[in-house]
């Protein structure tokens, strides 16, 4: 095993594969830090970029939207998605089940530009037949964005709950928890974990979409990559690297948190069980 | 619950011994009449059953049998189809689990993984809303029962499975149900442990006074653990007896073979008498005397079972050859440390299993493999059976 994972061939392959993954980030951090502003020059270090980063109105302004919407979408394509989970896992089998399972996750094998299309024309509609949504904005990329993140979550909660040992919720209740309490207080638990990551997922497809949130934004509601692709096409401003920056770090400081968490847990839990069998002892 | 040099059946038997009876047996669980199905599949069929307060009641059946459907309509978790089950003198039907003076441990055990096991074994006590000292000195105690004292802190997944199996006990024992039910509760342990085990089981149950429904599949675990045993077949139950009643008394074939093993010979009743029979089997050399009556009458088709240890084996031939012998060859030896099982070849070319207990530490056997001998047993040692 030892002899085959550590050959020099692998060993170069998995250099480049790091290489091509994260030298184009390690780069364009590098030049976020550049005097020059000139995108392929070197001209010393300097961090203006941040601050005219931060005196940028309209990229602070998408900022702020980008991040509002992708948090109110990962939350409500948190519930809905896990209810649909819910339904297609419990309900075993009920008339329509295979329409309902494949309506579900349609959105996620959707071209992007029919996604956001139809959704639309939808607004349109609507707007025509029942005044809302009163034209479109923050609210509607919303609402877009919540259809298609929620199948992700839908398909991530199924498959954890189809792993789960279904007696878990069956034991909560045969000692006293009724339906709903033993939901709460044992499978959502369990799954929280697919919950999280179910979440972190469609905040990230949120953030990260141009197609559709193009098609359901109004004029004055344009998301972070709606104005970073924009700008692109004027030409590459360090800004934008520094602002790329800025989201690789958040990013890192997340994840290495969420780890450091789950470390400690681990760690006091262990000291917990030193400690109980210590007592033991000294009570022998 | 402390180990000892005693072998554990050994124990348990004296434990058995040892149990008060109530003068008056006293029905908590009462089946009547119960049938499930699942859409054309009948799991359990029309199944009456009364089990009685304090006792350690087994379901003994092979795989599929219908004993966990059986359990977990008791614990409310599938309906009857057809029939009703009364605890402790109240109608079940409409009664959902979590209103059940009955607990569950179940077969994968069911820990909540997220909690400790302090956490896991309150859970119930928290649903209950018992005060919080209470539940506190209640999972010490059930904690100290079991002797995981050591381990509350500790998540399910940070135990050994044997440490788990006790965890779940002491998680469904904490409220102190009317009946434990339990769905193979030793299926995961390894043999050494699993005999410990059944073991604390049993004087747990004594203590507790707590009545216990066990599902097992393993015919010696039912009859070291149990005071009644129901033997389930194809969702039906065939007999329904304390385990000794059940090992020399068998009613069927069935339940003979199931519940341990025996040589049944089919024959016609030659002889019908009050005090004595005579069975002529075509597969004994002579015929098969018994000195009890039979049920039956002259020529109807009866077998003539024997219990592998009631037979007797030796080279020279018995006493009186005329009846209650045949001949044969010593085929194999299966040799179990206590005692070897000798498979011998009659002459009619049928095999029976012949059990002797090894009393001398002889380096060769008295009786070895080809040789010639005969085999005989007692009138009284004939379990004859109709069907
Ligand atoms: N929900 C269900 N739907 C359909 N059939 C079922 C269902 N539950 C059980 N059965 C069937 O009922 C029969 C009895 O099942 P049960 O689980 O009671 O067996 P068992 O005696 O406990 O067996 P084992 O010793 O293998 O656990 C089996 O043939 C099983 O396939
Ligand atoms: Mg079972």
């Amino acid at each position: 095993m030892k002899s085959v994972s550590r050959s020099p061939f692998l060993i170069t392959m998995l250099a480049f594969g790091f290489a091509f993954l994260y030298l184009p980030i390690l780069l364009l951090i590098l030049y976020s830090f550049n005097e020059s502003r000139l995108v392929t020059v070197w001209g010393g270090f300097s961090v203006k970029w941040y601050a005219e980063l931060f005196q940028d109105a309209q990229i602070l302004g998408a900022a702020k939207i980008s991040l509002t919407v992708a948090a109110i979408t990962a939350t409500l394509a948190t519930a809905l998605g896990t209810l649909a989970g819910l339904v297609l896992v419990r309900f075993g089998r009920f008339r329509g089940r295979t329409l309902f399972s494949g309506m579900i996750t349609a959105p996620l094998v959707m071209p992007e530009v029919v996604t956001g299309l139809s959704i639309l024309l939808l607004f349109v509609a609507l707007e025509q037949l029942i005044g809302w949504p009163a034209g479109r904005g923050v609210t509607t990329i919303t609402i877009a964005h919540v259809t298609f993140t929620m199948a992700y979550v839908a398909i991530i909660v199924q498959s954890r709950l189809t792993q789960l040992d279904g007696s878990m919720e069956e034991a909560a209740m045969d000692l006293g928890a009724r339906p709903a309490k033993a939901f709460l207080l044992v499978t959502l638990p369990i799954i929280a974990p697919a919950l999280v990551s179910g979440w972190l997922l469609a905040f990230t497809l949120s953030l990260d979409d141009l197609v559709i949130a193009s098609f359901a934004a109004g004029p004055d509601s344009t998301t972070l990559p709606m104005v970073v692709f924009s700008s692109v096409r004027l030409g590459v401003s360090p800004k934008i690297n520094a602002l790329a920056t800025l989201l690789v770090l958040g990013a890192t400081i997340i994840i290495i948190g969420a780890a450091w968490f789950m470390h400690r847990q681990d760690r006091d839990r262990d000291r917990a069980v030193a400690r109980a069998m210590a007592e033991q002892k000294d009570r022998e | 619950m402390s180990e000892s040099s005693l072998p554990a059946a050994h124990q348990q038997r004296s434990l058995q011994q040892k149990r008060i009876v109530p003068p008056n047996p006293e029905p908590v669980i009462v089946i009547d009449g119960v049938t499930k199905r699942f859409g054309d599949f009948t799991a359990v069929d029309d199944v009456s059953l009364t089990i009685d307060r304090g006792e350690l009641f087994s379901l003994l059946g092979g795989s599929g049998c219908g004993k966990t459907t059986l359990l977990r309509m008791l614990a409310g978790f599938e309906t009857p189809t057809k029939g009703r089950i009364l605890i402790d003198g109240q109608d079940m039907t409409d009664v959902p689990p979590y209103a059940r003076p009955v607990n569950m441990m179940f077969q994968s055990y069911a820990l909540f993984p997220h909690m400790t096991v302090e956490q896991n074994i309150a859970f119930g006590l928290k649903q209950d809303g018992m005060a919080r000292d209470a539940i506190r000195a209640r999972v010490a105690e059930m904690l100290d029962m079991v002797e995981l004292s050591a381990l509350g802190p500790r998540k399910p997944h940070q135990l050994s499975g044997g440490q788990r199996q006790r965890v779940a006990l002491a998680r469904a024992l904490a409220k102190r149900p009317k009946v434990l039910l339990l769905d193979e509760p030793l299926g995961a342990l390894d043999k050494k442990l699993r005999e410990r085990t059944q073991l604390e089981l049993v004087n747990l149950q004594c203590q507790l006074g707590i009545t216990f429904v066990v599902v097992t599949h393993d015919q010696e675990e039912a009859m070291t653990m149990s005071d009644r045993v129901a033997i389930m077949n194809q969702g039906r139950i065939l007999q329904v007896d304390s385990p000794h009643a059940m090992y020399e008394f068998p009613g069927t074939r069935f339940v003979a073979e199931f519940f341990g093993s025996i040589n049944a010979f089919e024959g016609t009743i030659a002889e019908d008498g009050l005090t004595h029979a005579v069975i002529s089997c075509p597969d004994l050399d002579a015929p098969v005397y018994v000195n009890h009556s039979v049920p039956g009458y002259e020529g109807s088709t009866v077998w003539a079972a024997l219990r592998p240890e009631k037979i007797t084996l030796s080279k020279q031939p018995p006493a009186d050859p005329a009846r209650n012998v045949a001949r044969g060859v010593v085929e194999d030896i299966v040799y179990l440390g206590g005692d070897s099982t000798y498979l011998v070849r009659l002459e009619s070319g049928r095999r029976i299993r012949v059990a002797l207990q090894n009393l001398t530490r002889a380096a060769e056997p008295e009786v070895t493999w080809d040789d010639a001998v005969w085999v005989s047993w007692r009138p009284e040692n004939v379990v004859v059976l109709t069907s």
